[in-house]
């Protein structure tokens, strides 16, 4: 999540979900909350019988629209106009929190001479190379201070770094992902104006920005009506400052944009500004898509992050542990200590092999070397560029936008192992599938081995999720699995234990880093489980003393301490198992510190120094959390405080202070280079310091704004099997958006196998309004055809006011079309699947796919059936002039069509 | 204690305890539990906080292992209902509890809501405009009649959706209402089903011979017959559950406190405390249904907060039980066999007259 790891220095929920009931005014935005996390919504549910406002932005009338106060209705896609008027309107009315704006944010730093906005460059910022289609961000910097306080000088290996920073096999791995825990690193200190007046401060380069974002071009953009717009304006605005605060909630409705990560900086941008963050009822909670995503970023299965946030080695960049460090060495703020997490991570995979001699084993790390993201490698596995996939608790030939372009890519693996409690979709594309209809694929032609694994469920393993707040929960088994079903952890530790003795009689160096893994956790019961306790504690780490450590502050870079993840660090304090700590409400406080255990240190709310003012006295009685204690000499409150314990508020950084003493008592935000909240990244964010507003990739709206229609450095796949749709085309006039339902899991094989799930939302089905359904003929209860430049699909069809056309300032009208996404062929409520319509383009920042948002044509009745289905897509794609051609065999690389090769398109 | 005989009170015509109509103070000892049993229990169901999730409805079939069922009644014939998101339909032998979804949506400045479900026009497609957009209709349904006033007077209850439109989406939870006056259990035969120590009403499957009598008397439509097997099932409210202390398994499951679980008058006087909330809030729509005791079932142990008249949610504004005209009828049948008898006297009587 950069886009609030750039803003406050971690990337994840500021707050918790029961603190939602201390807010005034909830805005739900990019998430249908009450739908796709129900249980938390009580909170919301709560604040409301508190009095506090509910408002659910969302371009469909949802089940949460149904609690909330206010539904405010905007056009998909939308969301940084209207972020972006709301920001106007606070500046513009003398509405933002000043002492902390001016304490807490980056507001008075100057931004370099050399830095040039979107509004003078017609949608591009300054630094675009439009060639590669990325930004150069030197000229995004601030105006450095004279003497750099932070007084360290630059290693030589962060200067050459510098250098190779812009080379874009560098870019495209995805430096973004690593302010996962801790904020983008900055050279130095900038230049500052406490009065926030010069032209080059950042307040005024934002004022400047968002100065055309009006009520009258929210409504222009969005298709909002500007009373709405100023009533939301109102709520919120009257419900932030000393006494109150307002809670914003989003999840993937703003994520899988073409500009997600920079909805979620606009929203960050707004929620400073009001002096929302780290106060109790204020924050922006990010809800994740389903259990324990947070904890699979946080101890990550991404290709370019180690656990803990640690950028994963860079082939071109770190040769060694030095070079590896060098960017946080002699930095401000707590990413000063990289080298004692990565030392200890280091100490805690080879253990005794890892010594100071051999750089603690560093050279046994895999480095990357590019782009391996989860669809780029799709795409290279068409190319034949990958041999085998382990497909593990993901059903991406349904799950994953654009499934027949996923199908081609594992139709060309040699060997796949698919573990899951069903045999799904991604399992049995080899025998059946929408391209064994039209011919495209047959079972003669795919060489892929496929091994299916039956998976233990979460009640039959042991072992933690980390949800939505950071928190880790432990889970007890409760029964043994099934048959040959087996746990996660039991399966990679004996896959794990048989590849390390067969290669146990190796000389060859290049087996070295698996034959010195520490691999020796106990087993326990009949089906030899390892025991995911030992896990937790080598995560948690171990002192030299050989106790388990209770602080990343005591991991040391000498070696002398291991640690598997550094920001866990705590879970196994005192030796004990925090996280299965299940103290009941009743008996503790309102935060519930001894429920489970959250990283950082058992905070709940992250910084939370800034919920008291500079003097570290509360804003205000009722919104009192965390202040100092001058009797006592440390920081107090109802949670655990986010700041050194006995860092005074009036602490000044010497000269030449490294990493966290650099920081001072009024720097609240403790993992960012310079201690403030950023309403300008000057780092850290791909596609710009500050949000704009861009249309969809597929959009049927121009930009009201700029030339420039979509993000200029979006991420394309480009191929015969990922087509994508021209915007403002009459070929494909109506905007679709994908999204869950209560009664379905993901892709489904959790729910649509299930007869008491299946019976709930039997079929797969589309939402349209009455407007559009008298448009194109479309009858409540029948099938209806989507296409798209990448196939066609059938759904029945719900007519429904809950759907509604926008109607821009112009006199456009935009339909717009709803469509879960749960279903497939397999199971027992079955259907087309939603994601076969959808293209994958991506957020730069992220690599996240724009499955929110994009376009598509409705015609009554069922599709074609067999190869006609062909036929039928490609005379859409031969109207709205997209290039078509034959797919190869496999969906390899389209041949000539005389050529006689392949399927018949 | 008297005796438990309905017999004898219809007969009378004296239902001085209100067996068959009309409030009872303790409908557990007046089903014969004299020894001191625990309070009567029942269900809150506050569709207020309602969120639509359905959890009370997989919960309940996972607990009392109920077979899927889809909207008709029909195992094993999935398909997409088209009535908003409620493809349950309605209570019945397979589902205990129903979730209703009611969509309802009126441009700002009418009075009163329109109501109806998507696809009431599905017969009238209208010709098919060419094209990007029928202005006309979507400036009709777009048209804005909002000024600041009127956002202030929405009902906070409802969706207020943009500027110009109110869409409503009331959800609501049902279930057996377990009443005070229970039909079914009034008519069963076999004493299949019986009035458990909580007060509330069950069927025992091993007694129930199928004859469906009770499907007939029950007011709200909620007991049913299994087809493939004859014999009538319905909620129990966990009789298994609360026999061990549990509560039950829809009200374990409900994220947000729709359903609540407890002691019936303790769940009364909560009731009464949120309708006057919601009250003093300006939602002059909410009410509570199935509260009153003087109602035609004696008010129920399953009672609700609703936003709108029973109707819109399905249920029946009025309903009594069927056994309320049981003394009138059994006096009008006594009145029948005397004059009957009288005939039958007279004329065997009269015949053994000499001539």
């Amino acid at each position: 999540m950069p886009g609030l790891g750039a803003s406050f220095g971690r990337g994840g929920a500021t707050n918790f979900l029961e603190d939602l009931s201390n807010s005034d005014c909830i805005v739900i935005e990019g998430s249908n909350m009450a739908e796709c996390h129900p249980v938390g919504f009580q909170w919301v549910t709560e604040a409301k019988a508190r009095g506090a406002k509910i408002v659910h932005i969302d371009p469909r009338f949802t089940r949460t629209s149904a609690i909330a106060d206010l539904h405010v209705p905007l056009r998909m896609g939308t969301d940084i106009a209207f972020l972006g008027g709301l920001i106007k309107y606070v500046l513009d009315n003398d509405l933002y929190f000043k002492e902390y704006v001016v304490a807490y944010t980056n507001a008075a730093a100057l931004v370099s001479e050399d830095f040039v906005d979107t509004e003078d460059l017609d949608g591009l910022f300054s630094g675009f190379d439009a060639e590669t289609r990325m930004y150069d961000e030197d000229s995004w910097q601030y105006d450095p201070e004279e003497s750099d306080h932070s007084g360290a000088e630059q290693p030589a290996e962060a200067a050459e770094q510098e250098q190779s920073d812009d080379h874009p096999d560098v870019k495209s791995s995805d430096r973004a992902q690593s302010s996962g825990s801790g904020g983008p690193t900055i050279p130095s200190k900038p230049k500052r104006d406490e009065t926030l007046q010069h032209p080059r401060s950042v307040f005024q380069v934002l004022k400047r920005h968002y100065a055309r974002y009006t009520p009258e071009m929210v409504s222009e953009v969005c298709g909002i009506e500007p009373e709405v717009f100023e009533q939301v304006a109102e709520w919120v605005t009257a419900n932030s400052n000393r006494d109150r605060t307002t809670a914003w909630v989003y999840s993937v409705g703003w994520t899988q944009h073409s500009v997600g990560a920079q909805y979620i900086r606009t929203c960050s941008i707004l929620q400073t500004l009001l002096g929302n963050i780290g106060r109790p009822g204020g924050g922006i909670m990010a809800l994740r898509g389903h259990a324990s995503i947070q904890g699979s970023t946080d101890i990550p299965t991404l290709y370019n992050l180690l656990p803990g946030y640690l950028p994963m080695p860079h082939a071109m960049q770190h040769g060694t542990l030095d070079e590896y460090v060098a960017d946080a060495a002699g930095k401000a703020g707590f990413w000063g200590n990289k080298r004692s997490y990565m030392v200890s991570l280091l100490k805690a995979w080879w253990g005794d092999a890892a010594t100071a001699e051999n750089d603690f084993a560093f050279d046994y790390l895999p480095k990357i070397n590019g782009d391996h993201s989860s669809y780029r490698t799709i795409a290279d596995m068409i190319e034949g560029k990958v041999s085998g996939y382990f497909l593990v608790g993901e059903n991406p030939t349904v799950g994953h936008p654009n499934g027949r372009m996923n199908r081609f890519g594992l139709a060309n693996l040699d060997w796949m192992v698919v573990r899951d409690l069903q045999m799904i979709e991604s399992a049995t594309f080899w025998k059946e599938g929408p391209e064994h209809e039209t011919g495209e694929l047959a079972p003669e032609t795919i060489g892929t081995e496929v091994f299916f694994m039956p998976a233990a469920t979460h009640v039959e393993k042991e072992g933690t999720f980390t949800q939505t707040q950071r928190v880790l929960q432990w889970r007890h088994k409760a029964v043994e699995p099934p048959n040959d079903a087996r746990s996660d952890l039991w399966f990679y530790y004996h896959l794990g234990r048989m590849l390390r003795e067969r290669l146990a009689d190796s000389t060859d160096p290049r087996d070295r880093p698996l034959l010195d893994l520490t691999w020796d956790y106990p087993v326990e019961g009949e089906t030899q489980d390892p025991s995911a306790e030992a896990v937790l504690r080598e995560i948690n780490g171990v002192g030299a003393d050989g106790r388990a450590l209770s602080s990343y502050m005591q991991m040391k870079e000498d070696g002398s301490t291991s640690g598997g993840c550094w920001i866990y660090c705590g879970v196994y304090a005192d030796e004990v198992n925090q996280a299965a700590r299940r103290k009941p409400a009743a008996e503790q406080g309102a935060v519930a510190s001894e429920w489970g255990w959250a990283w950082p240190l058992n905070r709940r709310m992250l910084y939370n120094r800034a919920s008291a003012d500079p003097e570290g006295k509360p804003w205000s009685e009722r919104k009192k959390y965390v202040y100092w204690d001058e009797a006592a000499g440390e920081w107090t409150g109802a949670d655990v405080p986010d700041f050194e314990k006995n860092k005074r508020p009036d602490y000044v950084p010497p000269d030449g202070a490294k990493a966290q003493d650099a920081l001072a008592g009024t720097d609240p935000f403790v993992m960012q280079g310079d201690g403030k909240a950023w309403l300008y990244a000057p780092s850290g964010v791909v596609d710009g310091p500050l949000p704009t507003h861009y249309e969809p990739v597929e959009s049927v709206v121009e930009n009201h704004l700029y030339s420039v229609q979509a993000n200029p450095t979006v991420e394309r796949i480009p191929g015969p099997w990922n087509r994508e749709n021209p915007s403002l085309s009459e070929v494909f006039p109506f905007q679709v958006t994908t999204y869950r339902i209560t009664e379905h899991h993901t892709a489904g094989g959790m729910s649509r196998t299930l007869p008491y799930l299946a019976e709930l939302q039997p079929e797969f089905f589309v939402e349209v309004s009455p407007e559009l359904a008298r448009l194109r003929g479309l009858a409540n209860g029948e099938f209806a055809t989507l296409v798209s430049a990448r196939t066609a699909i059938e759904a029945k069809v719900l007519v429904t006011e809950r759907m509604r056309p926008i109607r821009l300032g112009g006199g456009q009208v935009v339909h717009q079309i709803g469509m879960p996404y749960h279903w497939s062929y397999a199971g027992i409520s079955t259907g087309d699947s939603a994601n076969d319509l959808l293209g994958i383009a991506l957020d730069p920042n992220t690599h996240i796919q724009e499955d929110k948002v994009s376009t598509a044509d409705i015609v009554p009745g069922r599709r074609p059936r067999g190869p006609e289905l062909l036929e039928f897509v490609e005379e859409y794609r031969r109207r709205a002039g997209v290039d078509s051609g034959r797919v190869g065999v496999n969906g390899r690389a389209p041949v000539d069509a005389d050529a006689g090769e392949g399927s018949t398109l | 204690m008297t005796s438990i005989s309905s017999v004898s009170a219809a007969f009378t015509g004296r239902d001085s305890g209100n067996r068959l109509y009309g409030p009872v103070p303790d409908v557990t000892e007046q089903a014969g539990y004299v020894e001191e049993h625990p309070e009567r229990v029942g269900f809150f169901t506050d569709t207020s906080v309602c969120i639509g999730c359905k959890a009370c409805e997989v919960a309940c079939k996972e607990w009392n292992t109920l077979p899927m069922d889809d909207s008709h009644g029909v195992k094993d014939a999935l398909g997409l209902s088209g009535m908003s998101y409620d493809n349950t339909g309605q209570l019945g032998a397979n589902s205990w509890r129903h979730v209703a979804f009611i969509e309802q949506s009126r441009a700002v400045d009418l009075p009163m809501p329109t109501f109806g479900r998507p696809g009431d026009d599905r017969h009238d497609h209208g010709p098919s405009v060419a094209g990007s957009g029928d202005p006309d209709t979507t400036a009709k349904a777009q048209a804005s009649v909002l000024n600041v006033e009127a956002l202030s007077e929405f009902d906070p209850q409802t969706g207020q959706s943009g500027a110009d439109k109110q869409v409503r989406w009331l959800m609501s939870s049902d279930v057996c209402k377990h009443c005070t006056h229970a039909g079914c259990l009034d008519v069963c035969p076999t004493g299949a089903l019986f009035r458990t120590e909580f007060g509330t009403v069950v069927v025992q499957g091993d007694i129930c011979n199928g004859c469906g009598y009770c499907v007939a008397s029950c007011p709200y439509g909620v007991i049913d017959q299994r087809k493939d097997d004859g014999r009538v099932f319905k909620c129990t409210m966990c009789y298994d559950r609360l026999t061990d202390g549990l509560m039950p398994a829809c009200a374990t499951a409900c994220p947000t406190q729709s359903i609540q679980f407890g002691d019936l008058d303790e769940l009364q006087a909560r009731a009464d405390a949120r309708l006057a909330t919601l009250q003093d809030q300006g939602v002059e729509t909410a009410r509570l249904y199935g509260r009153d005791e003087s109602d035609g079932v004696g008010g129920v142990g399953a009672f609700f907060l609703l936003l709108d008249e029973p109707e819109v949610y399905g249920l029946p504004p009025d309903p009594i039980v069927t056994t309320r005209d049981l003394p009138a009828m059994w006096r009008a049948a006594g009145k029948a066999a005397l004059m009957m008898v009288g005939v039958a006297v007279t004329a065997i009587v009269g015949s053994r007259r000499p001539r």
